[in-house]
């Protein structure tokens, strides 16, 4: 139906810079900052007050708390991440331990398909398992070389950089395997349940 | 919680008026070809596509009442060095067509519970007018007020139908003759206009809307009843 309008006078200012144009998703645009988008008021939390738990449908349910998290394995993701609200933001990166480190430990049992991810206050997201193996996904405590700040999720978030940023739930705290996906807070609310940017699945039904 | 309407397809709707709500903001009022219902909260994908197939997407909240059921509105605060805002303040006009898809979202969305209080920031006044507005068609029982910050009078969205339910503060100057020098919202502000057991809905740029927000857990709202939405960059 919208095939070949154009918007009269409207010939676009914010292509991406050249040799970056394949990076970009479709209906995504070229951000230099970082802009900061919650749901609530921003979480505090101090990293002696700081968990992570993997639980679930795994064999060994596994806690840690900053000190242990830290001694884990590291690794760096160098690239893209894609917001929802439209901006992408190229060449950056991110470390941290990478989620394949944390399942090693806890070991999956097989029926397990989906994780259910949880943050300090409460905000969830769902993401197939699928999606945080294999070196797609960290739990991230570290930006461009600073400790991540804590508008951005800080002390440590989820990252899975090949979906919608949502997905890369702030201030994680637990993940949870699943064998039946269950929609997190976004996705009950009109987000959708994936969210791959390169298929533009922005919203439930795309 | 009832589910809030989701969104549709991309549908080309009709520019049918445009004012200036401030010198640096518009709204325009559009009819869409498939109308839906919405919520006041929600907001619209607008996409402009240029004669090449260059794209470009961006959000805005609506303006109007879903009570208003022949055209929505959304309002426009025109970025300098942005590229979809200055488009749709300078060279979009009543007769021109828009691109757009909604409604979208289903957290920032008020279902008529009350009592509410509404503090917006600068242009996150545009969600908020839509709450406004509907309780004045559809629940005038419902308790609600306002806390609105703006720059300057010429900041002011809405100035014409901000009534008594809005508390306005300004700052970097008020208008000739307000006894109150310029400044920021205060503990003792929020505290002042909140409700015990309310929502709080908060819109504006993000620094503000942090501020807001543990303003609000300080006036002893709970995070859960703190409904925000941030706007601008960081
Ligand atoms: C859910 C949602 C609802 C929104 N509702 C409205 C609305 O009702 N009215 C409205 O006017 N806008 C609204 N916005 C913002 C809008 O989507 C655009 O971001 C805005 O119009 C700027 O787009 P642009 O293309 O003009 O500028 P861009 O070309 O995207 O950006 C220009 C540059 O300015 C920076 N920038 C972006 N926003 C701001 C800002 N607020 N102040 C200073 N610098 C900024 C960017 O980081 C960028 O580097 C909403 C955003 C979201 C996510």
């Amino acid at each position: 139906m919208s095939g070949g309008f154009i918007s009269r006078g409207f010939f676009g200012k914010r292509r991406p810079p050249e040799g970056m144009e394949g990076r970009l998703p479709p209906g995504q645009y070229y951000e230099s900052g970082f802009p900061v988008l919650t749901v609530g008021p921003t979480e505090k939390i101090e990293t002696d007050a700081w968990t992570l738990r993997v639980d679930g449908l795994v064999e060994h349910a596994v806690e840690w708390n900053w000190n242990s998290f830290q001694a884990l394995p590291r690794t760096t993701y160098e690239g893209d991440i894609h917001c929802v609200t439209k901006w992408s933001k190229l060449g950056t990166n991110f470390s941290g331990v990478s989620v394949d480190e944390l399942l090693k430990l806890a070991q999956p049992q097989p029926e397990a398909k989906y994780v259910l991810a949880t943050s300090f206050g409460g905000y969830t997201t769902n993401v197939p398992l699928a999606d945080l193996v294999d070196g797609k996904a960290w739990v991230a405590d570290t930006h461009e070389g600073q400790p991540l700040p804590r508008e951005h999720g800080g002390p440590a978030r989820l990252l899975v950089p090949h979906l919608y940023f949502w997905k890369s739930a702030k201030w994680v705290t637990k993940l949870t395997l699943l064998a039946e996906d269950e929609w997190g807070f976004w996705e009950r609310n009109g987000y959708h349940h994936r969210g791959d940017p390169w298929k533009e699945q922005r919203y439930t039904g795309d | 919680m009832t589910d809030a309407p989701s969104v549709t397809g991309w549908q080309i709707a009709d520019v049918v008026a445009a004012w200036p709500e401030t010198p640096t903001a518009k709204t325009l009022r559009l009819k869409l070809a498939e109308p839906w219902p919405f919520l006041p909260g929600q907001h619209v994908d607008v996409r402009l596509t240029a004669p090449d197939g260059y794209q470009a997407q961006r959000s805005y909240s609506i303006a109007s009442s879903p009570a208003d059921a022949h055209a929505i509105e959304i309002t426009v605060q025109r970025l300098e060095d942005g590229e979809v805002s200055p488009y749709l303040c300078d060279v979009l006009e009543a007769g021109d067509q828009l691109e757009l898809r909604g409604p979208i979202g289903g957290y920032f969305v008020w279902r008529g519970e009350g009592p509410v209080l509404l503090i917006g920031g600068g242009s996150g006044l545009v969600p908020l007018m839509s709450i406004l507005r509907h309780r004045r068609l559809t629940a005038p029982d419902v308790p609600m007020r306002a806390l609105v910050s703006v720059r300057t009078p010429g900041d002011l969205l809405y100035a014409g139908e901000l009534g008594d339910d809005a508390r306005l503060l300004y700052t970097r100057a008020g208008p000739p003759g307000w006894a109150e020098p310029p400044r920021r919202l205060t503990p003792a502000d929020v505290a002042d206009a909140a409700y015990p057991d309310g929502l709080a809905f908060v819109c504006g740029p993000t620094g503000f809307v942090d501020r807001v927000a543990d303003l609000l857990l300080q006036a002893g709202y709970p995070a859960e009843r703190i409904l925000t939405e941030r706007f601008g960059p960081t």
